[in-house]
């Protein structure tokens, strides 16, 4: 079966962001970039399930600069068979990501959607939702585990209380949560490789879609700092300091 | 103008994070509307009924919610959301999950995890790991908004409970189905609405270590938490998780034990009043957030610690 997986170019997490002096969004030029995390744990759930056989083909997808083809490449460097870069200055949000995906799902009939759950720079959350309910596909988020049985996927997903099962009818869109595996490192004959393999670059347009975002950022800026703390020598002097002076004990 | 809140519950008792949804709910004008919707919930319902700032609770009970399945729940609230100029949920597992789904089929862009109503068409919201605030403004004829907790208290007790209304379900959409959870019960308090947490990360070595942390947690009250190091090391279940990507607490008092204090963790926890950390290693990060910080090794200090207590 095909499977279409999402990759955003993001922040490299380990990056502490600062905020541009006029507030109007954050300070991005030379940045380190990386793919989400999540999306890295995307691709190599589809590239497991390729290796057992269950896929056959899988086709990841960018949406962005035309930097993002290099985080498309890193994905075929994984194992994805192809990518697709969807290329605009616009920095599309959720709705526009489901809605530009939709138009790529709808020419290429992938079985599964695998996606990052969130995006670690704006924290939505929200891209496989939308797209699930675009595409009027169930919905598994958060997935730790995921069998393919037949026409259905067994997925377990994380949720707040614990662990929960659930059983998708295919075709379905899945996002992934930390656990589901532990992504592969790119070796460098794979990335020699997947310099070969086909990467087409479209516009939104071209899709039929109109990515200008709904929000408009108003401002951005950075939280009130805490104030500095202090060291204490020992157990004593601490249970002294949270039971007399911060009194929370 | 009018709100509808999605409630999360239990069956019996609302979720924490419902009530300060209801708060959110209460700043972006016009009545709030409780919808709890379930396999059995009239409790539930009648709990969101003596939620103050609440004008009116449905009700809506059938199997095809068992389990809150995002696509029936939606086929439910969609139709509904037409008389609403808000629908809002908590920022929780069953909120995230839920009103993505809603907020598409309405065509409008959801605004997640809001720590702020500055009007009622304009959010604050953290990015980036909490390190940046962004202001946002939606245009959309519906605004679809999940609610972050800790940026709110807790709608309290009204005098007089709200009416319940029953609502017939939607229709089952078919495409799911729920087989049940693993949940952990325990007789501490939640993560997300305990007054104090003991949270325990890499340098606690072990599953069995982390008794140490309970044995603490008992004398205070407290819940027990973990670093995304310790769930990912198996020491605890993936719902001890404090993140950016986890859960987002903010107690009284948080304790962090053999945490370096990763952005990523730091992101679920700086919000907290009081912050102690217990580290060996001098350089770790969590100490730049720490009200009051210890150098010492975590197997000698947090048993003296529970001793002291």
């Amino acid at each position: 079966m095909k499977v279409l997986v999402t990759v955003k170019r993001v922040v490299d997490p380990q990056v502490k962001v600062r905020v541009k002096s006029d507030g109007s969004g954050v300070q991005t030029a030379n940045i380190k970039m990386a793919m989400n995390p999540f999306c890295e744990i995307a691709v190599e759930q589809a590239v497991r399930m390729k290796e057992a056989g269950v896929v056959t083909e899988i086709v990841a997808v960018s949406i962005g600069a035309p930097q993002c083809q290099e985080t498309l490449r890193t994905a075929m460097a994984m194992g994805a068979d192809r990518g697709i870069l969807v290329e605009t200055g616009v920095e599309v949000q959720p709705l526009g990501i489901a809605k530009v995906l939709k138009a790529i799902v709808d020419k290429e009939s992938p079985r599964l959607v695998i996606m990052g759950k969130q995006g670690v720079d704006d924290d939505n959350n929200q891209s496989g939702q939308m797209l699930a309910a675009l595409l009027g596909w169930p919905q598994g988020t958060f997935i730790s585990a995921i069998a393919i049985n037949g026409d259905s996927a067994d997925c377990v997903r994380e949720i707040d209380s614990g662990l929960e099962k659930v059983t998708l009818r295919l075709p379905a869109v899945v996002t992934t949560d930390l656990r589901l595996n532990e992504p592969r490192y790119v070796t460098l004959p794979n990335i020699m490789k997947a310099k070969k393999k086909p990467l087409e670059v479209v516009k939104p347009e071209a899709l039929g879609v109109d990515v200008a975002p709904r929000l408009k950022i108003l401002k951005v800026q950075e939280p009130a700092r805490r104030g500095a703390g202090v060291k204490v020598a020992d157990v004593k002097e601490l249970v002294a300091k949270l039971k007399h002076e911060a009194k929370v004990i | 103008m009018a709100v509808l809140v999605i409630a999360e519950h239990d069956g019996k008792s609302l979720r924490p994070g419902t009530a300060n949804a209801v708060t959110a709910a209460g700043r972006m004008g016009g009545d709030v509307t409780v919808l709890t919707a379930g396999l059995q919930c009239v409790a539930a319902a009648q709990a969101a009924a003596r939620l103050a700032g609440v004008k009116k609770v449905l009700l809506c009970e059938a199997p095809q919610y068992e389990g809150f399945l995002a696509e029936n729940l939606a086929a439910l609230i969609v139709p509904l959301a037409a008389g609403y100029s808000h629908v809002v949920a908590p920022a929780t597992g069953f909120g995230k999950n839920l009103m993505p789904r809603v907020a598409a089929q309405l065509d409008v862009q959801q605004v997640s995890d809001i720590s702020a109503v500055e009007s009622p068409d304009t959010f604050v919201r953290p990015i980036y790991a909490g390190n940046v605030l962004a202001t946002v403004q939606s245009g959309d004829r519906i605004k679809v908004v999940t609610v972050r907790a800790t940026g709110f208290d807790a709608a309290g007790e009204s005098a007089a409970p709200a009416p319940i209304e029953t609502l017939a379900p939607a229709a089952d959409a078919g495409l799911s189905k729920f087989n049940g959870q693993e949940v952990h019960k325990s007789d501490r308090p939640e993560l997300t609405a305990a007054r104090v947490i003991v949270s325990g990360g890499r340098g606690m070595g072990s599953a069995e270590n982390f008794k140490i942390l309970e044995a603490l947690a008992d004398k205070l009250g407290a819940a027990v938490g973990a670093s995304r190091a310790a769930v990912d090391s198996g020491f605890v279940p993936n719902d001890y998780q404090v993140g950016q990507t986890g859960k987002i607490v903010a107690p009284e008092l948080y304790i962090a034990v053999g945490i370096s204090g990763a952005i990523q963790h730091l992101a679920g926890m700086k919000d907290s009043k009081v912050i102690v950390a217990i580290n060996k290693d001098a350089e770790a990060p969590i100490f730049a957030v720490a009200n009051y910080w210890l150098v010492e090794d975590l197997f000698k200090a947090v048993p003296e610690l529970t001793k002291e207590l």
